[in-house]
């Protein structure tokens, strides 16, 4: 039993309006809307426990060091690794810089390969670019198939043997296709490769055991699962982060150091963590993941499926919709609306969707060299998470019915 | 006479109009015109805008890109309206424009089609479109004076 109410009644933001109507939030893909026990564990830190961590030379601040170590745990548990092996960073976004620059800057020579696809998002191609330009490797791009997804035959197909490092997203933001990591790892290990798993999209949907995917590295962000912003988590295997340089140097990830210049740093995780960390956010999300855990993944899994199916069957009823993904894994649903045969810009249409209350993205999501793969410049993505319900997907329906160049147009007088 | 301004049917025929026909829609090959490529940091209008200044007056305005409704009507009712101005004129009408954006004060006689942006102001997360190619145009002419 899903109890949907209840669970409805956790989100504080859910009671809240867009334009002066209830509001439906259908961009989880951007972010999430976060339940109450998340701010309290934020609101915590800052009313109860205020001070930093790493030097717990007061009783205090032992407390806050204890709770941020306990999220490290938390976060072990939620996706089955060891707790030496969970880096706290500021999302996505910074996992994949840091391992790009440091692993990649260690391990990576002139004319190796670095494989990623058209269907990554800027945070999973831009630092990749940068690699090639520092070391001399090159970035090639695993074809997709004719739907937009990634397969085991054609990252086969790419591999060789200069190829040290495959970088794939899990579940793509604008496609919303799953694909199956465990059998491109064991095919990117075959090859002599490691296999980064950007996870932004899907660790917040299903369950994730990086000992079954057997991925070298997994990167997501705490703000896509109910989570604060500006928390993310990097996994990476012992051994890799062991052999990884620290994107950031400062204080708290260093042991010693001197005014000739050397310097000795601590051990994984604390060597990719400087400076002052944000402390409430990686509490937050220890909240977060203590949530999910409390409804149960699969059970979260199981009813965004069910409302995902239902939304892609009510949206294909419509005569002015263009689908991209009609078969999306989970809940996020690209497409665009025409009228009398032309595509409104989507930025029209989300802007008429916004008077309604339904908040909706419009745009390249970040995923600028996808476009020339669906042949379109943008699309509006409707991207669900376990709180929405039938009820909106029925509001959205009904509001898109109406969406027309004229409708789009009065909503700005 | 009602004015345009408070004609909501009209001032939505004028930007269909403007969207579906753009005016001066077309970049042309010639050295003489100064150039800008106007992106949006908040969606993905992506504007190139063209502008022939000859003896002090704006000889011809054009634009091409990918654009919303809103960006693309702006920039076409930005091209005629200043197509054959004065420099000084121009910078008038510009001064006005912004000053209707800001819900400010400013001469309806002077922006003609341009007041079906008067309430844009109002949807703040569409006044980035509607003043793009206006921008734009400004910066085209500061660094006239410059120069």
């Amino acid at each position: 039993m899903f109890e949907i109410d209840k669970i409805r009644r956790d989100f504080p933001m859910l009671e809240r309006t867009n334009e002066g109507k209830p509001l439906i939030y259908l961009d989880n893909g951007a972010t999430t809307l976060k339940p109450d026990c998340v701010i309290a564990a934020v609101n915590n830190y800052y009313q109860n426990i205020t001070s930093n961590i790493h030097r717990g030379d007061y009783h205090l601040a032992y407390l806050a060091d204890q709770a941020y170590q306990q999220a490290r745990e938390v976060v072990a548990d939620f996706i089955n690794c060891q707790s030496k092996e969970v880096v706290f960073t500021y999302g996505t976004t910074h996992g994949l810089n840091q391992i790009a620059y440091g692993y990649g800057i260690k391990n990576l020579k002139k004319d190796d390969e670095i494989l990623i696809t058209v269907a990554e998002h800027a945070s999973n191609i831009l630092p990749w670019y940068r690699l090639a330009q520092l070391t001399g490797a090159k970035v090639r791009f695993i074809p997709l198939d004719e739907k937009g997804k990634i397969t085991v035959e054609n990252v086969k197909l790419a591999l060789n043997e200069r190829v040290k490092i495959v970088s794939l997203t899990h579940g793509s933001n604008v496609l919303g296709y799953i694909s199956d990591i465990k059998a491109i790892a064991a095919a990117v290990h075959e090859a002599g490769a490691i296999l980064v798993v950007d996870r932004a999209q899907s660790v917040p949907h299903i369950k994730t055991d990086v000992k079954e995917l057997d991925c070298d590295f997994l990167v997501f962000s705490g703000h896509k699962m109910g989570g604060p912003t500006a928390v993310g988590v990097m996994y990476g295997k012992y051994q890799l982060l062991e052999k990884m340089e620290p994107l950031l140097l400062g204080g708290g990830m260093n042991y010693r150091f001197d005014i000739a210049g050397q310097m000795l740093f601590k051990d994984a995780p604390d060597r990719f963590e400087a400076g002052t960390p944000g402390i409430e956010a990686v509490l937050g999300l220890k909240a977060a993941i203590q949530y999910l855990q409390n409804i149960g993944m699969d059970k979260i899994a199981l009813y965004e499926k069910q409302l995902k199916d239902y939304a892609v069957s009510e949206m294909k009823k419509l005569d002015n919709i263009i689908i991209y993904n009609p078969e999306p894994d989970i809940g996020i649903i690209s497409f665009n609306i025409t009228d009398q045969g032309r595509v409104l810009f989507g930025q029209d249409v989300a802007a008429y969707l916004s008077k309604h209350g339904l908040c909706l993205r419009s745009g390249n999501h970040c995923a600028k060299n996808l476009w020339h793969h669906l042949g379109t410049d943008s699309t509006i993505r409707c991207s669900l998470y376990f709180y929405n319900t039938k009820k909106e997907i029925d509001k959205l329906i009904e509001v898109l019915k109406t969406a027309t160049l004229e409708s789009c147009i009065d909503v700005i007088f | 006479m009602n004015s345009l301004k408070d004609n909501p049917i009209l001032k939505r025929e004028i930007i269909m109009d403007h969207y579906e026909n753009p005016r001066n829609n077309q970049l042309i090959d010639d050295e003489n015109y100064r150039k800008i490529h106007l992106y949006s940091s908040s969606c993905l209008d992506d504007i190139q805008l063209q502008v022939l200044i000859s003896q002090g007056v704006i000889a011809d305005v054009r634009f091409e890109g990918i654009a919303c409704a809103v960006a693309t009507a702006a920039a076409s009712i930005m091209s005629e309206l200043i197509k054959g101005r004065s420099i000084s004129q121009a910078e008038e009408i510009i001064e006005n424009y912004f000053s209707m954006i800001a819900q400010k004060d400013y001469d309806e006689q002077l922006l003609k089609e341009a007041v079906v942006f008067e309430g844009i102001g109002r949807q703040v997360n569409r006044v980035n479109c509607a003043t793009l190619s206006w921008k734009g145009l400004k910066q085209l002419l500061d660094e006239d004076e410059k120069r």
